[in-house]
């Protein structure tokens, strides 16, 4: 196959359109058309309002052509989590509670993107309300993995990583709760982000777990991921969370390697459960990094083996409180409220005519019908499962045993980090413990599924960053991510360390046998 | 009749601080817009949106809080309150649950009648939080229809709860409004009820003597009260209800589950209201989308600083420097800062701190209320006031001359002086005055023989006589002289 337009970098295509030897539009249309030919198979896009998109384009090529100065991302082609508020593009977090639902404004990073001159291709697919590890969970279908339709993947940004693997958009964004920007990325071959806890702002982001999510770049290489990073990272003052810190200008340092280096590996990454060929193709890649003189040392994170459990107290935890705003009294999904009144009436006449005056009296007010029903025909099974286990967490009576023992967990997971990164520079392991598996296998055992997030939710519970990168495919040709994690605000020291293992390998320039 | 029982009282107060903008978000809290014009994607709880925290209610609070002399701790945190109600449309209230931001503090009360012992009533917290919306419900015709406002939502709130260290109505009346006072003083919060900018529920029981010793009555939660009249009869009413249903069933504290009664303020009862279906977990927690708030003790004690004095305090100071009774302290200082500061001039110019409060508590509120006008807007200002009652007690002017002098200022905005020339006041002459009373005593050979008698009261009636003759003359000084002049005839 020729190399196309779409086979380039979002670095690459920026330095055409800088140089005039591009159009935004020209460069807009070719994804826009990629989109077209490959999005119905792959499922990556929720909404791409064409017409809408080619007209920002010719804005910012406008502009460009009169002299004005162009942002850091000028005309190049951003894909949107369904999860970021948008003003001019639905936000339905892939539920049926917002399929209707219109923001009345932009999240911060949305500005952000705008500020930069960027042209928002569309908003992505996502398991509902980012919860799930493979983009079953959306209300509106799933999302499928490029390298094999019958396979998820991954989530709950799935069509944020599949749009970047099918070449359907050069840079996207996503949000990471408990590895959703990295495994989605790792299982689709491609680069995804998740920064530092309050390096990036979450204002607009629809929250799941207000102390975990953030919002990362998904992209084919770590050089575009530092291009993007640089534009979305930076304090807000609408977020109470976000940390005011200087950015540091990751695009011009990326390329730089590390050197010294020492690189972690966490001794506890390696037992029952992890993947042959992944374990082979991370071990491989750690060898890489000897080979450039990067001294490998192993750690330990002896409390990350609660990792799992603990975050699945507190992000559900979260979520059932962050969730119980939509009931269906100010925006987004209603009950049909006449068939319920009339419901109401029908039971209530039943049971008065068979004497039961007190199962009458009990009948929910009309108001608290009205919310049980919505919800129930809002929410699809998962988002409901979180909502009640983080309501029994909360409970009177469970809360010490459960929320609050999870949260003094978290701690010690983030001392743990503490130590190590006294030792290593980075820590080098697995983004998944196997490679993606079949659409459906695991709908119905949502504790192994839970499981899968075993070597991702530790960044989230210690609040550090970590990036996902292609190295290697297994026999059947599913790619294989590895996992980077750095201390808290070493972006930069993360993109570095990723980008010299992309420097002497060619993962993430393979594309999915479907193009 | 004495009760055979001690009633429990303690308060629930919310009270409104007077921030210009919402707790966590910038949205306008002044009152009385129309619905849903004062709200933003973060009050409204739109998805995505997030809190941050208002620097100014977190001032305001904690002033009121060192005032009621409660404890800061170094860290406090937002919890969220969870509930499902249309006006909370985030499904959740922010609040202050395990880590308040104050503690441990009293407000002292004293009746002025001396109807109580003066105490100290405890204060076990004072927290932060914010407003829900307004529900408004139209449940006249059996298809309910209920609207919704949510300008008041976000609205900073401070609850402050009292140990329920209250023995009467007339303690909790005492109570809400000396800390009604303070507030004022503190210019935290407008305290208006009707606009619910100060809210009282009240959690009452009764210790009864019994011959088997000492039995409580189950707690109940009033609510509903709006005026600080309706939290006295209210308690009063519901102290006699418990009684009589102790009388009846025997029910002591523990047999039954708390009851939350609502006022009836035309009827004059509380009414039970409707029990929950299942007891409340509000299943607090700690709301990650808001930082923990450190105070250093530097601050506390810049904000204690900068608390100016407060009524207790100054109640004090009035009744020592200016030589009046604590009953005129109290009045005054319950007039708010403005009288208070209006008074002291008024002492400090004219030197005479009784005249000051005499005038202050007769004259100078009667012209506010009759005006309608605060104390800034009154035209008489204290340096006149005080000229005038300088002017009075050298007799230049008696009293009910000066007391016209006083209305002549105030209806016509004039100074002293220039009332008492519109007024055509003017010293009378000595050798006039006296030349006038020979002529009255003339006029009267009675009264004469009657002063000579010894009735020196019967001058009294030549006194009328001289000011119809001349309205400038000094009454006290007719008599006298009159007593003298027929002495001498």
């Amino acid at each position: 196959m020729t190399m196309a337009l779409v086979d380039l970098t979002a670095r690459e295509h920026l330095a055409r359109l800088t140089a005039g030897e591009l159009t935004s539009v020209e460069l807009t249309t070719a994804y826009l058309d990629q989109i077209e030919r490959y999005d119905e198979s792959v499922g990556s896009f929720l909404h791409v309002p064409r017409d809408q998109v080619l007209e920002r384009a010719a804005q910012v090529d406008h502009r460009r052509q009169r002299g004005e100065t162009i942002g850091a991302l000028g005309g190049l082609p951003v894909a949107v989590k369904d999860v970021l508020c948008t003003r001019d593009m639905p936000t339905t977090c892939g539920s049926r509670m917002l399929e209707h639902f219109q923001s009345p404004y932009d999240a911060s990073v949305v500005e952000r993107l705008l500020a930069a001159d960027a042209v928002i291709l569309g908003k992505t697919n996502m398991d509902e309300f980012a919860m799930g590890s493979s983009t079953e969970n959306s209300a509106f279908g799933p999302t499928r993995n490029p390298w094999a339709l019958d396979r998820t993947p991954g989530g709950s940004s799935g069509g944020a990583a599949t749009c970047i693997a099918a070449r359907m958009a050069p840079l996207s964004i996503g949000t990471d709760t408990g590895g959703s920007i990295r495994q989605p990325a790792g299982l689709c071959g491609v680069v995804g982000l998740k920064p530092t806890y309050g390096r990036v702002s979450r204002y607009g982001l629809v929250a799941f777990a207000s102390s975990f999510d953030q919002v990362g770049p998904i992209t084919r290489d770590v050089a575009d991921a530092a291009l993007m990073l640089e534009t979305l990272a930076g304090h807000d003052p609408r977020d109470s969370t976000s940390i005011e810190r200087p950015v540091p200008a990751y695009s011009q340092s990326v390329e730089r390697p590390l050197t010294g280096l020492r690189l972690g590996i966490v001794k506890e990454h390696y037992g029952p459960g992890l993947d042959g060929q992944v374990e082979q193709a991370v071990r491989a890649a750690i060898d890489v990094y000897r080979k450039l003189g990067a001294e490998v040392r192993e750690v330990s994170i002896p409390h990350g083996r609660y990792g799992v459990a603990t975050y699945y107290v507190i992000a559900p935890s979260e979520a059932s409180s962050n969730l119980a705003r939509y009931d269906g009294a100010h925006y987004g999904y209603r009950t049909d409220q006449a068939e319920m009144t009339a419901a109401l009436s029908r039971e209530r006449a039943g049971l008065e005519a068979a004497g039961d005056t007190a199962a009458a009296d009990a009948l929910d007010a009309p108001l608290v019908r009205m919310y049980r029903r919505t919800r129930a025909e809002g929410f699809g099974p998962e988002v409901k499962r979180r909502i009640m286990l983080g309501t029994y967490a909360l409970s009177a009576g469970y809360y010490d045993a459960y929320y609050l023992k999870a949260a003094k967990v978290r701690r010690l997971i983030r001392q743990d980090y503490e130590q190590a990164f006294q030792q290593v520079d980075l820590i080098a392991g697995p983004v998944t413990p196997s490679p993606a598996f079949k659409l459906g296998e695991l709908v119905d055992d949502p504790l192994s599924m839970y499981l899968l997030d075993l070597y991702t939710v530790s960044a989230n519970l210690a609040g550090i960053p970590a990036i996902s990168l292609p190295c290697g495919l297994t026999d059947d040709g599913l790619p294989i991510g590895l996992q980077l994690q750095a201390p808290h605000f070493e972006e930069e020291r993360l993109l570095r360390g990723a980008h010299m293992y992309q420097h002497e390998t060619d993962w993430h320039t393979r594309k999915p046998p479907l193009l | 009749m004495s009760q055979p029982y001690t009633t429990i009282i303690g308060l629930e107060v919310h009270v409104q601080l007077a921030t210009a903008s919402k707790l966590f978000c910038r949205c306008s809290t002044t009152f009385g817009a129309p619905p849903n014009t004062h709200t933003c994607p973060v009050c409204i709880g739109m998805p995505g949106a997030l809190p941050v925290m208002n620097r100014r209610a977190l001032e305001l609070a904690m002033k009121t809080a060192v005032a009621l002399n409660c404890d800061i701790p170094r860290f406090t945190k937002w919890d969220r309150k969870q509930y499902y109600y249309p006006d909370l449309p985030k499904g959740y209230q922010i609040s202050q649950y395990d880590l308040p931001m104050s503690q441990d503090g009293f407000l002292a009360i004293e009746d002025p009648k001396g109807e109580f012992e003066p105490k100290r009533v405890g204060i076990i917290r004072a927290h932060l939080e914010e407003d829900a919306g307004k529900s408004m419900h139209d449940e006249a015709a059996g298809t309910a229809d209920s609207q919704i406002d949510l300008n008041r939502t976000g609205t900073p709130l401070l609850e402050i709860v009292s140990q329920p260290d209250l023995r009467s109505p007339l303690e909790a009346k005492t109570f809400l409004t000396e800390l009604r006072l303070l507030l004022t003083y503190l210019n935290v919060s407008d305290c208006n009820m009707q606009e619910g900018s100060l809210r009282v529920d009240a959690n009452v029981n009764l210790h009864i003597d019994t011959d088997a010793g000492q039995v409580a009555t189950p707690i109940v939660e009033v609510k509903n009260m709006n005026s600080f009249r309706a939290v006295e009869r209210a308690l009063a009413y519901e102290a006699e209800r418990q009684y009589e249903v102790w009388q009846e069933t025997g029910q002591k504290l523990g047999d039954v589950p708390k009851q939350t009664r609502g006022w009836d303020d035309a009827d004059g009862v509380t009414r039970g209201q409707r029990h929950k279906e299942e007891s409340s977990d509000y299943r607090y927690f700690p709301d990650p989308d808001l930082v923990p708030v450190v105070f250093s003790p530097e601050e506390v004690d810049r904000v204690r600083a900068a608390l100016g004095e407060l009524p207790a305090v100054l109640r004090e100071r009035l009744a020592r420097e200016y030589d009046i009774t604590p009953y005129d302290a109290d009045v005054l200082v319950n007039q708010g800062r403005g009288v208070v500061d209006y008074f002291v001039r008024v002492a400090e110019r004219s030197g005479d701190g009784k005249q000051a409060s005499n005038w202050v508590q007769r004259d100078v509120l009667r012209a506010m209320k009759e005006q309608s006008v605060s104390i800034d807007a009154l035209p008489i200002t204290p340096d006149s006031l005080a000229e005038l009652i300088r002017a009075a007690g050298q007799g230049k002017l008696d009293s009910s001359r000066a007391r016209d002098v006083f209305a002549q200022m105030l209806s016509e905005r004039q100074s002293m002086d220039e009332a008492v020339a519109a007024l055509g006041i003017a010293q009378v002459d000595e050798s006039e005055l006296v030349a006038l009373c020979r002529e009255l005593l003339a006029a009267n050979p009675q009264i004469v023989e009657d002063i000579k008698q010894g009735k020196t009261k019967a001058a009294g009636a030549l006194v009328g006589q001289a000011k119809k003759q001349n309205p400038n003359v000094n009454p006290a000084r007719v008599m006298e002289l009159c007593v003298e002049l027929a002495g001498q005839m």
